[in-house]
């Protein structure tokens, strides 16, 4: 089905706020939302042959290290259990992703459920964006211990959220949250960049 | 009196050319950016700050820290804070303060400022900036390990700030700002000042407050937290959290300038300011011969030093050099004064008792020490165990569970080369530990060595009737005395922890830092036994009071609690829904219009649903998808019913059970392809069904080919429902055939709606024509505008929760949760039709043959009909069957579980759970309902269509 002109995204309505606050702070935060990226739920098992037809088909390994992401022609498989991840892609893999998987493990016992719009995507980068999640994230965002090829399923403020840093490259952090929690996670956000955006940008309340 | 009378013309750490304005108690006075406000009491000669507690005597500020236990104030503005230690406020331009005999008050206003927290991750926290902590944490950083140092002062160097101390030929402070600069600049080392490590807790986890913008009054930012938390995990802790002094226990010890003598030492050398003119000091160890000598370098006179050691030692000899007097082998009998002292008596003592002729003293000061108690709050938190040093006098760390090293005078080591030394080797420790390797030690600035000789340490000068008096003070902010200790223990109690809860000692917000170890100090000496055998009371966090405020945090008002939206929310709100909450989420409970209370509206939403059209936002249900090839077979176990014969296009109602044979959840079933099913479950449960779900195939049938994936919010739903939906969703749907034969009752297609890609499904939660919507939640505004718009001309309704209830209960469907309460099994409920009895088992199966669940007497769900169908009656009503209510105890039949006015029946109605109900339909009962009872006829619980007619349209 193709896409409508009226879709709307779980943080729409926060776009202008999140542009105002990334510029007020210079840079040093940026906050913004990544929407519609295609996301697919893999559930399977990592030592039968549906793991390779994935790995082959997308060509990189689904991650078999707890809390590790692989990641490769534009896609991020992040580890969320045993024999669970999540396929992370671009929004135009959104109406190919879930099928090409699907037929590419066949009969074997497998699921594959296309969940893009479950989660939204939150940007969070800018030298100051460890400070600002650790406002409300308990684990260590240190890169020593906390870098590129890592994720986590944590909370951050009061949402629960898949954490994935960026790569080497690309410094900062993509916040998955259920569409639900995004409003409240977007008012937390903003909310705690206060102090990093200044006194103009107090968040309502 | 001339202004700060008792400034020394020089000296401090004070900015003199930054002079404060302040008001105590209703006077107006000038102190210095850099004092606290005790600090600039001082300098104005005031002693007195308050009352005591319980006895009303007059009290001073008797310490320069976090122990004090006099001098606590009530902030009276900017903003109103109650039980601050003046000795730890930072003095600003336009503070009001007021002295407190006892309990502060909170501010009725909310606090505007902001309070927040943030988490922090380490190799090496090192708690305390003084010496020890400073050779910590510079040890610890040059391995490139990330440590944080986190001290309460504004400034780095601790004790260095109030002593006259020299390392490397230069005053020691300077040393401290040169360490802490380095700190500071390097890029894995964080330096939290004013920053308050309160509790340590498992793990290495400790808890911090820093006071970030206080110090600033008025002045201070909206913006930037006023206050900040911080759970700091540490892979390695370094308690430099140094020593307290304490007092002795004698006649009249409490009266305003009676000092701790390190305090007065500190308030000369930090803040240049004199706490008297004429001193007495009364010690029991070497450290308050070098606060004499640097007060008398300050001008003051130091009548003399009371020492309780026969011998004299190599620091009384300085003492008499500078022309002191020291009297050694004697101490302090008594005080006299009011607002403040006036004179101190001295007597010889003679084994631990005065013996021979007191002496009175003219004194306007008296300094104490008691030795020192090294700060091991933290270290216990910890769960470390103390040992009592006899020769110290003091309980001192000995093992710990946790990874925690103590340096300096926090584990007994009371010179400065020692703390330096000591504080090196334990950062240097930490960081081998944790596998950073350092090639050579950190250069050590040189220390005097100073003499040393052994103190005697004594707790209580005995009066003249042997023991103590009742001014024999042990814990001043409770008044607690050594008379007070003997009444416990001449009633039998010989533990610290009874005597403690017996007498309050230690239970004041200063939690006993100057008077706990005093206090076992004194009850050792009243019942005769070793201090080092009798122990302390256990130390608690927080270590210091820390405000509500700042333990909130952002955690209020909006931010408090998460709020769950669905796609359609701003459409509600602009729709002027109101809200209902259902777990986390807001769902629209009622729109109503112009004029409208709810129950009009209710009404109005309702007849829309039953005579034309009327839409409402379901998203929030959850939905689990299912797949696998035993899928089948797993949810023919999950629920009661049969789901495995289900055919692919089709959905079928379910209901599932605990392993006790209630209900727990219930919801539909689709079936998407042979090997894979789409559930939904109610809002409040989903994630609980999920974990449900995984619990039994992880643990029970692990064989089964089965995987779930919560797809809740992949979906948003609209369901549209009433006897003109078909005709709205036709006109939307060119492509579905709507006809009741191409899509009947309990089917499902995918197709488009407004152009939009969406599975319908014809299920009725309302008894009439209905389908519900499901699109990708990106896209649900526009299909709800497109319904709105379609459905408009024929008066399309939107409907909330309040009309769904309504709905569904005219119909007799339940409410998981509302109308069941884990205590109600399917037949109870009149759904023996969907638990199946070919299927081998399910999960609740077993239970329901038990004779509790198969007996005919159960609570059964029926509907009532209140007599009078004006009457409604209130949800949780209890029924009975007497016309008056007979005396207690009243026999009960059952309650009340949902209750509405209906607009399809034109009366009130109710569904209750009722004893033996199914039996009883026809049947009048009573609810007693304040002071009537409410006769009600119990009916079938489906009210509204029986025959089901309405469903098709």
């Amino acid at each position: 089905m193709a896409e409508t002109a009226t879709r709307r995204s779980p943080m729409a309505h926060v776009h202008a706020r999140f542009a105002a606050a990334t510029r007020s702070c210079g840079g040093a935060l940026r906050l913004a939302e990544l929407p519609y990226l295609t996301q697919v739920n893999v559930r399977l098992d990592p030592k039968g042959p549906a793991a390779d037809a994935v790995r082959l088909e997308l060509g990189l390994p689904l991650p078999l290290e707890p809390n590790t992401a692989t990641r490769g022609g534009g896609l991020a498989a992040l580890w969320l259990g045993p024999d669970e991840w999540l396929v992370v892609g671009p929004p135009t893999a959104r109406d190919t992703l879930a099928s090409r998987l699907s037929e590419a493990i066949g009969d074997e016992h497998a699921s594959v459920v296309d969940v893009s719009a479950q989660r939204t995507t939150l940007l969070v980068a800018g030298r100051l964006a460890t400070d600002l999640l650790a406002h409300g994230c308990s684990l260590d965002l240190h890169p020593r211990s906390f870098g590129a090829g890592r994720c986590a399923q944590t909370t951050l403020a009061r949402a629960q959220v898949v954490l994935v840093p960026r790569d080497e490259t690309k410094p900062g952090f993509w916040v998955l949250v259920r569409s639900s929690f995004a409003g409240y996670l977007a008012e937390w956000l903003l909310d705690a960049a206060s102090e990093y955006v200044g006194e103009h940008s107090a968040p309502r309340t | 009196m001339t202004p700060q009378a008792f400034r020394l013309p020089e000296g401090g750490r004070v900015s003199r050319d930054e002079p404060v304005g302040f008001v105590f108690d209703g006077v107006r006075y000038q102190g210095y950016r850099g004092d606290t406000l005790a600090s600039a009491l001082l300098a104005n000669g005031v002693h007195m700050t308050g009352t005591s507690i319980k006895l009303g005597r007059p009290r001073g500020i008797f310490s320069a820290g976090v122990e004090e236990p006099n001098a606590v104030v009530q902030i009276e503005a900017p903003f109103p804070e109650p039980m601050l230690p003046a000795t730890t406020v930072e003095l600003f331009d336009g503070l009001v303060a007021s002295g407190l005999p006892g309990q502060g008050r909170l501010s009725a206003d909310p606090d505007p400022a902001r309070y927040d927290a943030v988490h922090a991750h380490c190799d090496v926290l090192v708690v305390g900036a003084g010496p020890a902590g400073l050779a910590a944490a510079a040890a610890a950083a040059r391995s490139g390990a990330r440590v944080v140092l986190a001290d309460d002062q504004p400034e780095l160097g601790g004790s260095l700030l109030g002593t006259r101390e020299v390392l490397d030929g230069c005053p020691a402070a300077e040393w401290a700002a040169e360490v802490g600069r380095a700190l500071e600049a390097a890029p894995e080392v964080r330096v939290l000042r004013r920053t308050t490590v309160f509790g340590y807790y498992d793990d290495n986890h400790l808890v911090a407050v820093e006071r970030r913008t206080n110090h600033l009054g008025p002045l201070a930012p909206a913006h930037l937290s006023r206050e900040r938390v911080w759970r700091i995990r540490a892979r390695r802790v370094v308690l430099a959290t140094g020593a307290h002094e304490r007092s002795l226990a004698f006649a009249d010890n409490d009266r305003p300038a009676v000092m701790l003598a390190g305090s007065a030492r500190a308030y000369v050398n930090r803040y240049g300011a004199v706490p008297g003119r004429r001193a007495v000091v009364f010690t029991t160890n070497d450290s308050a011969y070098a606060a004499a000598l640097d007060l008398a370098a300050a001008g003051v006179e130091i009548a003399a030093v009371a020492d309780t050691r026969p011998e004299r030692g190599e620091w009384a000899r300085r003492a008499e050099q500078a022309g002191i007097e020291v009297l050694t082998g004697h101490a302090v009998v008594g005080t006299e004064g009011e607002r403040r002292i006036a004179s101190v008596t001295v007597a010889p003592l003679d084994g631990g008792s005065p013996s021979g002729a007191p002496r009175e003293v003219a004194a306007d000061l008296l300094l104490v020490s008691g030795g020192w108690n090294p700060v091991v709050h933290l270290f216990s938190q910890a769960g470390g165990r103390l040992w009592y040093d006899a020769e110290l006098g003091s309980f001192v760390p000995d093992s710990c569970r946790q990874a925690v090293d103590v340096a300096g005078s926090a584990r007994g080591v009371f010179h400065l080369s020692g703390c330096l030394a000591d504080g090196a080797a334990a950062g240097r420790r930490a960081t081998e530990a944790e596998g950073f390797a350092v090639e050579e030690p950190l250069a050590l600035p040189r220390a005097a060595e100073e003499p040393r000789s052994p103190a005697l340490p004594v707790f209580v000068v005995p009066g003249p009737d042997g023991a103590g008096s009742a001014t024999h003070f042990v814990d001043l902010q409770r008044d607690v005395t050594v008379a007070d200790l003997a009444r416990a223990t001449g009633a039998g109690m010989s533990s610290v922890e009874h005597l403690k809860r017996y007498t309050t000692a230690g239970t004041a917000n200063d939690q006993g830092k100057t008077s706990g170890v005093l206090t076992s100090g004194a009850i050792a000496h009243l019942l005769g036994v070793d201090v080092g055998a009798l122990g302390t009371t256990t130390y608690r966090a927080p270590y210091a009071p820390v405000s509500f405020a700042a333990l909130a945090g952002r955690d209020r008002g909006v931010l408090h609690d998460p709020v769950r939206v669905t796609a359609l929310h701003d459409r509600h709100v602009a729709l002027g829904a109101l809200f209902e909450n259902v777990g986390q989420w807001k769902r629209p409970w009622y729109y109503p219009r112009e004029g409208e209370d709810m129950a009009a509206a209710v009404l109005r939403e309702c007849r829309a649903a039953r005579e034309g059209v009327a839409l409402m936002d379901a998203s929030t249900l959850g939905k689990i998808e299912v797949r696998g090839p035993d899928s089948g077979i797993f949810l023919d176990l999950l629920y009661t019913n049969m789901m495995s014969t289900l055919k692919v296009g089709m959905i079928r109602y379910g209901v599932m059970c605990r392993a006790d044979g209630m209900v727990f959840d219930d919801g539909t079933v689709i079936r998407l392809a042979q090997d894979r099913f789409l559930m939904t479950t109610t809002t409040g449960n989903a994630a609980a069904v999920l974990d449900w779900m995984e619990e039994w195939l992880q643990t029970e049938w692990p064989h089964l080919r089965v995987h779930c994936t919560s797809v809740t919010e992949q979906w948003a739903t609209v369901a549209l429902v009433g006897p003109r939906s078909r005709e709205v969703l036709g006109s939307l749907a060119p492509e579905l055939a709507v006809d009741n034969d191409a899509f009947p009752f309990m089917a499902w297609r995918d197709t488009a709606v407004a152009g939009i890609g969406a599975r319908v499904c014809r299920i009725s939660f309302s008894g009439e024509l209905a389908y519900e919507i499901n699109v990708l939640p990106w896209d649900a505004p526009a299909l709800w505008d497109a319904l709105l718009g379609a459905g408009g001309r024929l008066g399309i309704t939107p409907y909330g929760t309040e009309t769904m209830h309504v709905l569904r209960a005219e119909k007799g469907y339940p409410i998981i949760g509302q109308d069941t309460d884990g205590t109600v099994t399917p037949q109870d409920l009149g759904m023996g039709w969907a638990v199946s009895k070919k299927k081998p088992d399910f999960i609740g199966k077993r239970s329901h043959s038990r004779p509790d669940t198969a007996r005919p007497d159960r609570k059964h769900l029926v509907g009532l009909l209140p007599d009078d169908p004006a009457v409604l009656l209130p949800e949780g009503a209890h029924l009975i069957d007497s016309e008056v209510l007979p005396a207690p105890p009243v026999p009960m039949l059952g309650h009340v579980t949902s209750s509405y006015r209906s607009a399809a029946l034109g009366r009130t109605f109710a569904l209750a759970l009722v004893r033996g109900g199914r039996d009883r339909i026809g049947e009048r009962l009573y609810a007693p309902v304040g002071d009537h009872v409410v006769p009600v006829t119990v009916a079938s619980p489906v009210l509204h269509d029986p025959e089901g007619t309405r469903r098709d349209g």
